[in-house]
């Protein structure tokens, strides 16, 4: 059993609105695998609870001309059998690929990842790398926010108490981009990550036009690593280039030490993350 | 005090009273007496309380039962038909893939629910799949012996 709690369920999305807008002090649960073990160790206290699990019109995955649009209800284990997923926004398929446990991701959902707000969320990084935003709603309006601007600390967002995250929006980008992710934890899978890393490079020949990174597991909220972008932006793709860009992402990351690594192992594991995605990405030396 | 959901466990349907913050875990060991699903570490990490809700996979420390009201849940007790064991039920058998058996209800659901959509399931793929639930008696190799071993009645099945 789980502390008392009231239960409250609709099947959609303006009636779930509306509840929330009476109801601001409710917990909003969908898969509900990280929330059943918060409120039953009591980390997170809540009076009532607000299934949105039922919603069908939050469970899709669209394809169209300029993005592609996630429902927030879809299940990782539905992103990673996604032929789209795969094809399209590859760095957020091999995080859902080594995502938990089969159990955990047919049950866990992308908006439940997200808003959780664990630094070490795998889908996170990902999503960074490929600009996603979220759409913020409430029973009047929608908002957009880019993903990297929603979180404030660990399981801290900038969601309002009346507002449901309903669909994750990923811009098609052209073919010049290349993408990667590297997660470490203790082992393949059914882990936290120690550190994760999500780079995209945009390349012109042998030249780096643009570059984004994004780390998990090392600061309060999933990272942009704006100074090793920086330092590549613009240069000529070289191993030594690589080497020196890796190394300066101790200044874009501020990890603490805790029961899976200490502070110091992920600044070293950092750079080399950072190094070994880069090089996938340019497929030079693994 | 709480509310009645009604849930097709093995094929027979059930109605139960339950609280708002019971787990479904509970209300099927206690409640529903259906004794195959385990109690052990109560924060998804072990999976020996491993279910089929509505055919999928789930592990039922992380799910309430208000949510799961109408559901259809299968645990190894629905395996066997008219008596005969379900295959891969014969296979851990003809192979020992047990020692003390606490986590052998999980392990044969999770394998019979993997063999049906993909048998021809890789050792690789067997083991992904699996890696979920803990033999703390170290059976693993047993167990993804008899796996193998029964695909190729999957196999047949699938081909019918």
């Amino acid at each position: 059993m789980i502390p008392r709690i009231e239960y409250y369920k609709f099947e959609n999305l303006s009636e779930a609105l509306s509840y929330l807008r009476n109801n601001p002090d409710s917990k909003i649960i969908a898969g509900g695998t990280d929330l059943i073990i918060q409120l039953r160790s009591k980390k997170i206290n809540a009076r009532k609870l607000l299934d949105i699990s039922r919603i069908n019109e939050l469970k899709y995955i669209q394809d169209g001309s300029e993005y592609f649009r996630i429902g927030a209800l879809v299940t990782i284990e539905e992103l990673k059998k996604s032929k789209v997923i795969k094809d399209y926004a590859q760095p957020l398929w091999r995080a859902v690929n080594n995502f938990a446990v089969w159990q955990v991701r047919n049950t866990a959902t992308i908006g439940g990842n997200i808003c959780n707000a664990s630094p070490a969320a795998d889908t996170v990084p990902p999503l960074i790398v490929l600009e996603a935003k979220l759409k913020l709603q409430n029973i009047e309006r929608v908002r957009e926010v880019k993903i990297e601007e929603f979180f404030k600390g660990p399981g801290e967002t900038i969601i309002e108490r009346d507002e449901i995250l309903t669909e994750i929006v990923i811009p098609k980008k052209n073919s010049l981009w290349r993408y990667s992710f590297i997660k470490l934890g203790r082992r393949h899978s059914h882990i936290l990550s120690i550190v994760n890393v999500a780079v995209g490079l945009k390349m012109n020949n042998t030249k780096i036009e643009d570059a984004i990174i994004a780390l998990g597991s090392v600061a309060p909220t999933p990272v942009r690593a704006k100074n090793v972008e920086e330092y590549l932006r613009e240069r000529q793709a070289t191993s030594k280039l690589i080497d020196e860009a890796s190394r300066e992402v101790v200044k874009d990351i501020k990890p603490i030490s805790d029961v899976r690594a200490s502070a110091e192992y992920r600044v070293e594991m950092s750079k080399l993350l950072v190094k070994k995605a880069l090089n996938e990405c340019l497929d030079i030396m693994k | 005090m709480g509310r009645w959901i009604t849930l097709t466990v093995n094929g027979s349907k059930r109605r139960v009273e339950v609280k708002d913050n019971e787990i479904l875990l509970d209300v099927l060991r206690d409640k529903l007496k259906v004794k195959s699903v385990k109690a052990a570490c109560w924060r998804g990490e072990c999976g020996l309380c491993s279910i089929l809700l509505n055919g999928k996979l789930v592990k039922s420390c992380l799910v309430l039962a208000v949510e799961v009201d109408g559901s259809e849940i299968l645990t190894v007790e629905g395996l066997a038909r008219d008596g005969e064991l379900a295959p891969i039920q014969r296979s851990f058998i003809e192979h020992g893939a047990l020692q003390c058996g606490f986590c052998t209800p999980a392990f044969v659901l999770a394998s019979h629910k993997l063999l049906e959509e993909n048998p021809s399931a890789s050792e690789d793929e067997i083991k992904e799949s699996l890696s979920g639930i803990v033999c703390r008696c170290g059976t693993y190799y047993e167990i993804i012996e008899a796996i193998k071993d029964a695909s190729k009645h999957y196999q047949v099945r699938k081909k019918v």
